[in-house]
């Protein structure tokens, strides 16, 4: 149970992880105001909230929760002196494999959250706001009504906040262990006392129809803390931090069989997956080589070493030309990994090295959407289970030659036929490893049971 | 049933966290009520629609949607084991095996929806879906306590801890 070594890495630009593991650093509000802490505030409640809508615009910040769209956009669709109440949400439901990031802000600096919550509340003017927080963080919901408390106390929370005439009061709400929850309009749903139904679409954006069917913004943790050092940074300076299209930091966490995994704050695009591989997280495990990486939590298409991928590649002139790029050379952005037919996603990077049976990890992958399918869609709730039972006859030496197939079959027909983004998620992996590692699912299909997971693994599966 | 003052107002305290509408406060109801009586009951379930004024099915539904709620007691310490991906790679199944040897639990079922119990009742345990720690595996939770990187070696005296 020893903790390992989370100092910094050279490469990294620490912004919103500037105080994680920092000597001394507690998370009270305190040492939060010492390091200049609630500064932030101050300066957005002096200013329009449409014009910090509009730095959020100009930063080019795009959610980090997954799916990557544009935050000033998606607050840019509450309009302004509508005749409904507005409410945010911070989507604190971590629970994409693969994914440990969220954890860190809650437990260790979870004012620079809260503060980040106050100014986009006055942003697009919430009065009330809820941070829905997964079940399994007990410890960290315990921290956030502390951390909330505290700023009650100080006035950064309540009624007239440090005079300046707005309201804004944020609770704490905990889920109960489903990962469904983490889709904007199941977690609405849950907020709303029921099961987590992801709702039917359109209206595409709970802006438009939200929680208690009003306009409603979600954002994740990180998304908010950034708003934080958007406005203290100005919405230009900080587009000016990654790539076009692609600014800002991202925090991005690897697991897996790299000599040091963890969680290092990156320049979007700054680096590439073999940087991160092999510079930053120290490369594989001694006499072993890279297979493949799923980049952005278990949902994002597996990618596998060895292949090239077609985008746009910088020229030595610096101009964009269309190229190949190996798996090692893929900038860690959006749009790379989006050209590479996969996504940055979470932020996620789960890296496999050659010792691992592919069947027995999409397995793995299978059971978790199988399990965490919320059953309304019957495609999804069917064929999550189905791929699941597949996967698990295969390595149980009961496969037919079919399998491999039918797999795909299954897969092909979820994606697209179902009211949220689930399908795709607990498709892809399936459509990704059968068709990257086909042989090896072909062999598994046929002679089952002659390979012993366990074997490969070390598993028990 | 009854509850305890304390418990109450708890409860009334939850529900002022919701003004607009108060059927939000069913999940942290269920939460008070598991906390304290460590399971779900028919007769929780009747009293916190009645306090909520809904139909007793509008929590029962929640009750069996929502994995973290049981609808019978767990151990004395309740462990759960992270299950997924990345922890499997580091050995999750493993550490669950060896939980299991220690406290005497019986494995013969596996998998989500089975709680397993030892016979004296102090431990019990069960899978779960990522706990979000995942660069540091495998992981577990032992009550509402969280561990990273735990060892096979490290369970009997992790286990001594919770008696």
């Amino acid at each position: 149970m020893a903790s390992p070594v989370r100092s910094p890495h050279p490469r990294e630009n620490r912004i919103v992880f500037k105080n994680i593991d920092g000597p001394g650093w507690t998370n009270d509000i305190d040492c939060y105001l010492r390091d200049g802490g609630y500064e932030e505030l101050k300066k957005a409640l002096g200013m329009k909230p449409e014009t910090i809508v509009n730095e959020v615009k100009v930063s080019g910040l795009r959610g980090r929760g997954g799916a990557g769209f544009p935050c000033g956009v998606k607050w840019g669709f509450i309009r302004p002196g509508g005749p409904k109440p507005v409410y945010l949400i911070c989507n604190a439901d971590e629970s994409e494999p693969g994914t440990f990031k969220d954890r860190y802000i809650i437990h260790q600096d979870p004012h620079q959250m809260i503060e980040g919550m106050v100014i986009s509340c006055f942003a697009v003017n919430a009065r009330l706001a809820y941070i829905y927080i997964r079940g399994e963080f007990p410890e960290g919901a315990k921290i956030l009504e502390r951390a909330l408390a505290e700023a009650r106390e100080h006035g950064f929370l309540g009624k007239n906040i440090l005079g300046s005439g707005f309201d804004c009061e944020i609770y704490v709400h905990r889920g109960a262990g489903a990962y469904i929850c983490g889709e904007e309009t199941g977690l609405i749903e849950s907020l709303e006392g029921k099961r987590a139904y992801p709702r039917i679409k359109p209206p595409y954006f709970p802006a438009a129809l939200g929680l208690y069917m009003c306009p409603t913004v979600v954002n994740n943790v990180e998304t908010l803390c950034n708003v934080k050092h958007i406005v203290r940074m100005g919405g230009a300076e900080y587009a000016k931090i990654g790539r076009p299209n692609n600014t800002g930091t991202r925090l991005l966490c690897v697991s897996g069989d790299v000599q040091k995994p963890g969680y290092f704050e990156l320049e979007v695009g700054a680096v590439t997956m073999g940087e991160l591989i092999y510079d930053i997280c120290g490369g594989m495990k001694p006499g072993r080589k890279l297979k493949a990486v799923i980049p952005g939590g278990s949902s994002a298409k597996v990618l596998r070493a060895g292949d090239t991928y077609k985008m746009k590649v910088k020229q030595p002139d610096g101009s964009m030309a269309d190229g190949e790029v190996k798996l090692e050379d893929i900038p860690l952005d959006f749009d790379s990994l989006a050209a590479a037919g996969s996504m940055a996603g979470s932020g996620g990077v789960i890296v496999m090295d050659d010792s691992r049976d592919m069947v027995w990890a999409l397995n793995n992958i299978n059971e978790f959407y199988a399990h965490e399918s919320c059953g309304q869609c019957t495609p999804c709730r069917e064929g999550s289970l189905w791929m699941k039972k597949i996967t698990d006859r295969m390595l149980k030496g009961a496969g037919v030659h079919q399998d491999t197939d039918t797999l795909k079959g299954v897969a092909d027909n979820i994606a697209g036929r179902t009211i949220c983004a689930f399908g795709e998620a607990c498709a892809w992996p399936t459509q990704s490893f059968v068709l990257k590692f086909r042989d090896e699912f072909l062999a598994t299909a046929r002679n089952g049971s002659q390979a012993s997971p366990q074997e490969k693994n070390g598993g028990s599966q | 049933m009854e509850i305890p003052a304390e418990l109450e107002a708890k409860i009334d305290e939850a529900i002022t966290h919701y003004p607009v509408f108060k059927r939000s406060a069913t999940l942290p109801l269920l939460h008070l009520f598991q906390e304290h009586f460590g399971f779900i009951t028919d007769e929780a379930i009747d009293w916190i629609a009645k306090k909520l004024e809904l139909a007793p099915i509008n929590v029962l539904e929640l009750v069996t949607f929502y994995p973290m709620f049981r609808r019978e007691p767990a151990g004395k310490h309740h462990i759960r084991v992270c299950r997924t991906l990345s922890c499997a790679m580091a050995g999750g199944y493993e550490l669950l095996d060896t939980f299991c040897k220690h406290a005497k639990i019986d494995r013969s079922h596996n998998g989500h929806g089975h709680i397993l119990k030892s016979e004296d009742g102090k431990y019990s345990i069960e899978f779960v879906e990522c706990l979000a720690s995942c660069g540091f595996g495998p992981v577990c939770m032992i009550n509402d306590d969280f561990y990273e990187a735990v060892a096979q070696n490290e369970v009997p005296e992790l286990l001594k801890k919770y008696q």
